[in-house]
């Protein structure tokens, strides 16, 4: 691909893709709305797809939206849909499909860090466009990039962090949990590293990790039993999917309750408790960005219109479909990417990518804005409690510095990488920044 | 600090609440409340945050009701004739072009209809006033849990009471334990109790505390006891009876986790077991490859999770049966397909092993996702059955979930039923013969096909069966099989192919070994560890544990 220059290729691809829709509607060439393309890369088969289905769905929402009120400078959106089949190699064969065949002005993508790492080459060679909608171990500055999801000081500290407060119990004694890949292990170690500086003893911190699908917690729990023994114990936990369920119901069955040890969960959001019988987990907390239950008009008539959405189009499980962070992200992703290309008034990426900085939206969580320099977005951020229904009562919201409260995104966390920083305006990515 | 002093402030109050008696319930706002009321609507911080101090003095149960609902953000202040005037607000909906939302009375919940959102004003719960209401809450609720029906209840509450050891609580303790029936839930107040003497109690009371939580073999209260141990200005009669408590929980401690660790092993041995006891008939007996063997399971699983909404349809009283009807269910379901699997095209590849592993590992992925379109990619939700949740405390320190329990007893009574099905029977005596000798049976009269089919089918019943009861313990969705199809062969393999017995062993030492070593190891490692031991073992014994001898040994 080196003897394109980028834009060229950009070009070239704007041309073919308003080519092919001119072709497909022949003897109406003239009068034939001109569309634009966008890219869906996330998993329908596979492990994966539990999560990701309802990411595309939602994207796909968002564009219908979009096209509805006239679409983007006067384009319809087409998305091109494709299905990475929870397999890594295949996400970045995908990508590459994406952006050099299909040409696609944008791309809206990835669940897992694995994923995310093996699609970046492809971006980052092609100058392509990425809205990555999940909460992730941050240690990433990608100018092709825009996360929209939390970084660990919007979700992994202010969980910790509310454990600690006299509101959240003055929890004393740390139990990290997680599943064995990179998210978890980052995330710990960040985690870790604020426990220490928050002055609690190595000894009251304990690491665990198990494998995926992991489906027998019994060693586990019998030893968070024993550790909670004292009071004044809790566990967080990073614990993926599929092994949510054994985990929760081994600690009910135990006799471990919330009220004694609860479990800060980070990767467990209303999507996934779809799945689940949540009669184990009532009263056990989580930390994100956004919940279903967050009590604004504008969230209200989002969790209707997917309903209505998932109704109209005979998704599996119809009106009783859930919204949660991810999909959220994933939502209001589409309509910063639209934003921003009308204000630079081109489909570029180059000039798109500059007009995100700054951006802002009201999500359907409330006002978010996308960071001035750093590819990753100010949220606010929730504590919310597990309830009956599958649904989040939330009890703390964190006072952010950024704006309307929201919380300001940091890419490296100042725990495990303080000399660290990520800024696209000022320097190229990421930089050491001056004692 | 501080918190313990508003909890231990909120406790007395409680106890004088307690005595004053049902007197104050009738009328609604003393003077003092109704002006703490007005605070509340103001902007004042302080005037607010003492407000709800007043409120939640009174310890009257609907204030705290109220209390709670402030925290919630659910209050709203309304102007009503010049005066304003507190409500709680309910339900929301949305009638013509605005927002409507049903309100009751702060004080009795009395409803006061539903009226537009814009005619009121949020009184907001900030992170101050929720730290404020949260003791009052906190007593509330541990006071309404000493009370509760639930023995489980009851006795987290006591736990709670036990790690905050605040002095006060002590005689609402005694009070509890005068009450107390429930074996466990005295054993957790006695517990309670003595670590609040422990930690607020005169010399001899701190020694009699530490001897009682030795006896009671307490492991929560060895912190307590260590720094009692090193406290300098305990009495040496406080300090050896620490030390010796020390020492007794230590040696408890060490048989629970040895029982514990068993009864793990056996848990997951029996786990293993059910999953490999239908791949052992169809891959030991038959010699056919099933890679299906997962998705047989994963059907009987679903067929739990139709049954069960059948049930939550149909008889919602009974819900808690539902896993009866659903354990002979799966079994069909799973057996019918397997049926269907056989006659229809595994018949045809008998004795070609690497056909039939191809072939099953297609119906594999077509069961899969079929069952992905069919009920969606997301897992469903299978709730257990009350009798299911929970467990029983058998020891101090230990309890056995029901669940497992339930589990170890069903592999138990399969595997029985297995072995007088095949050694009892004349049907057995007929599978028995088709697998050693199929020509001669088929020569004696054994109609081959018949047996063929009725093995492959009770196989994957068994596979349906495991599927039902792994929903009580893990996820149900289309993925399911895969996740367990791996551990299904390691058994067989490893047991011996062809031979009931070596299963049965295999499983049960996987399973205490793996468990055996996850302590120490950790779960990655542990799994790790199983399986280079499997490689090893295998290298040496190519054959498993019972290899088959003899004439037979190529069929």
């Amino acid at each position: 691909m080196a003897e394109f220059s980028r834009r060229d290729f950009i070009k070239g691809g704007l041309l073919a893709s308003t080519a092919v829709g001119a072709g497909l509607s022949f003897p109406n060439a003239l009068r034939a709305q001109e569309t634009v393309k966008i890219g869906v890369l996330h998993s329908l088969s596979g492990t994966m797809a539990i999560s990701e289905v309802s990411l595309r769905d939602v994207v796909l929402m968002a564009v219908e939206e979009i096209n509805a009120k006239g679409g983007v400078m006067g384009k319809k959106i087409t998305p091109v849909v494709v299905d990475p089949a929870s397999n890594w190699d295949l996400f970045a064969e995908k990508a590459k499909q994406l952006l050099l065949q299909d040409k696609v002005a944008c791309v809206f993508g990835c669940w897992t860090s694995v994923s995310r790492k093996s699609v970046l080459p492809v971006f980052e060679n092609n100058n392509g466009l990425l809205f990555y909608p999940v909460q992730y171990e941050g240690e990433e500055c990608s100018k092709n990039v825009f996360y929209t999801g939390a970084t660990p000081n919007q979700q992994l500290v202010p969980g910790a962090e509310y454990l600690m407060s006299k509101e959240g119990g003055s929890y004393k004694k740390f139990y990290l949990l997680g599943t064995d890949y990179v998210f978890p292990r980052t995330a710990n170690k960040i985690l870790r590293a604020f426990l220490l500086a928050k002055g609690v003893p190595a000894a009251n911190i304990e690491e665990e990790y198990t494998p995926f699908n992991h489906q027998d917690y019994q060693t586990i729990v019998g030893k968070i039993k024993r550790f909670s023994s004292g009071g004044g114990a809790c566990v967080l936990s990073t614990i993926n999917g599929d092994s949510n369920v054994p985990f929760y119901k081994e600690f009910a069955n135990q006799g471990l309750r919330s009220e004694n040890a609860p479990i800060m969960a980070y990767s467990v959001a209303e999507d996934e408790l779809r799945g689940m019988d949540t009669s184990a987990l009532v009263g056990h907390l989580a930390a994100w960005n956004y919940f279903q239950s967050v009590d604004v008009p504008q969230n209200k008539k989002f969790v209707q219109a997917f309903k209505n959405y998932s109704e109209k189009t005979k998704l599996p499980g119809g009106a009783k479909r859930v919204t949660d962070d991810p999909m959220e992200a994933a939502y209001f992703g589409v309509y910063i990417w639209k934003q921003a290309v009308e204000k630079a008034k081109s489909f570029d990426v180059d000039p798109v990518r500059k007009a995100v900085y700054g951006q802002t939206f009201v999500a359907p969580g409330g006002p978010i804005k996308m960071h001035e320099y750093n590819q990753h977005t100010y949220r606010p951020v929730l504590i919310g409690e597990i309830m009956k229904d599958g649904q989040f009562k939330i009890i703390s919201r964190v006072k952010g510095t950024g704006p309307s409260g929201t919380v300001e995104p940091e890419p490296w966390s100042k725990y495990t990488s303080p000399d660290k920083g990520c800024d696209w305006v000022n320097h190229q990515g990421t930089y050491q920044k001056k004692a | 600090m501080i918190s313990r002093l508003t909890v231990l402030l909120s406790l007395v109050a409680w106890l004088a609440a307690g005595a004053a008696g049902h007197a104050a319930a009738a009328p609604a706002a003393s003077p003092e409340v109704a002006a703490a009321l007005t605070d509340l609507t103001g902007d004042d911080a302080d005037k607010r945050e003492a407000a709800v101090t007043v409120i939640g003095q009174t310890r009257d149960p609907k204030w705290i009701q109220f209390l709670s609902a402030l925290r919630d953000g659910s209050v709203y202040a309304r102007t009503r004739a010049g005066q304003t005037e507190l409500v709680v607000g309910g339900s929301k909906a949305t009638k013509g072009d605005q927002d409507v939302i049903d309100i009751s009375a702060a004080y009795d919940r009395a409803s006061l209809g539903t009226v537009p959102l814009t005619d009121l004003k949020e009184v907001p719960a900030d992170r101050r006033l929720r730290l404020a209401i949260k003791p009052f809450l906190d007593a509330d609720e541990t006071q309404a849990q000493l009370a509760d029906p639930d023995a489980a209840v009851r006795r987290g509450a006591a736990v709670k009471l036990g790690n905050q050891a605040v002095a006060t609580a002590a005689p609402v303790v005694e009070d509890a334990l005068k009450k107390e029936s429930d074996r466990w839930v005295r054993h957790a107040l006695a517990e309670a109790l003595a670590l609040i003497h422990l930690a607020n109690g005169t010399p001899a009371q701190r020694a009699s505390a530490a001897r009682s939580l030795g006896d009671l073999h307490s492991e929560s209260a060895v912190p307590a006891l260590q720094r009692l141990v090193t406290d300098s200005t305990a009495s040496p009669a406080e300090r050896g009876a620490a030390m010796h408590a020390i020492r007794g929980i230590e040696r408890w401690g060490l048989l629970t986790r040895t029982v514990e660790t068993l009864f793990q092993g056996a848990s997951l041995g029996s786990i293993l077991l059910l999953m490999a006891l239908g791949l052992a008939v169809v891959f030991g007996l038959m010699g056919v490859i099933n890679m299906a063997h997962g998705e047989l399971m994963a059907l009987g699983a679903y067929a739990t999770f139709v049954v069960q909404n059948w049930f939550r349809a149909a008889w919602p009283a009974h819900f808690d049966s539902y896993f009866l009807v659903a354990l002979p269910v799966s079994f069909l379901v799973a057996a019918a397909v397997g049926l269907v699997l056989e006659r229809g095209v595994i018949r045809l590849l008998y004795g070609r092993p690497l056909e039939t592993l191809l072939l099953t590992w297609g119906a594999s992925l077509i069961i899969q996702q079929g069952l992905r379109l069919w009920f969606g990619a997301a897992n469903v939700d299978v709730s257990s059955p009350s009798w299911l949740s929970g467990g029983v405390p058998v020891m101090v320190g230990l309890t056995l979930p029901y669940n497992r329990v339930f589990i170890i007893g069903l592999a138990a009574v399969s595997v029985a039923a297995m072995y007088w099905l095949l050694f009892r029977t004349s049907a057995g005596l007929r599978i028995r013969a088709v697998t050693q000798n199929r020509a001669m049976s088929s020569c004696l009269g054994v109609r081959a096909g018949v047996v063929d089919a009725t093995t492959f089918a009770f196989g994957a019943g068994l596979a349906g069966l495991a599927g039902c009861a792994l929903t009580q313990i893990g996820n149900v969705g289309p993925s399911l099989g895969q996740n367990y199809i791996v551990d299904s062969f390691m058994v067989v393999v490893t047991g011996g192919v062809g031979k009931l017995a070596g299963t049965i062993l295999a499983s049960a030492g996987l399973g205490s070994l793996t468990k055996g070593i996850e302590p120490a190891l950790g779960a990655v490692f542990g799994k790790v560890a199983i399986l280079v031991g499997v490689i090893l073992f295998l290298q040496r014994r190519p054959a498993g544990l019972f290899a088959t001898r003899g004439r037979n040994a190529e069929a």
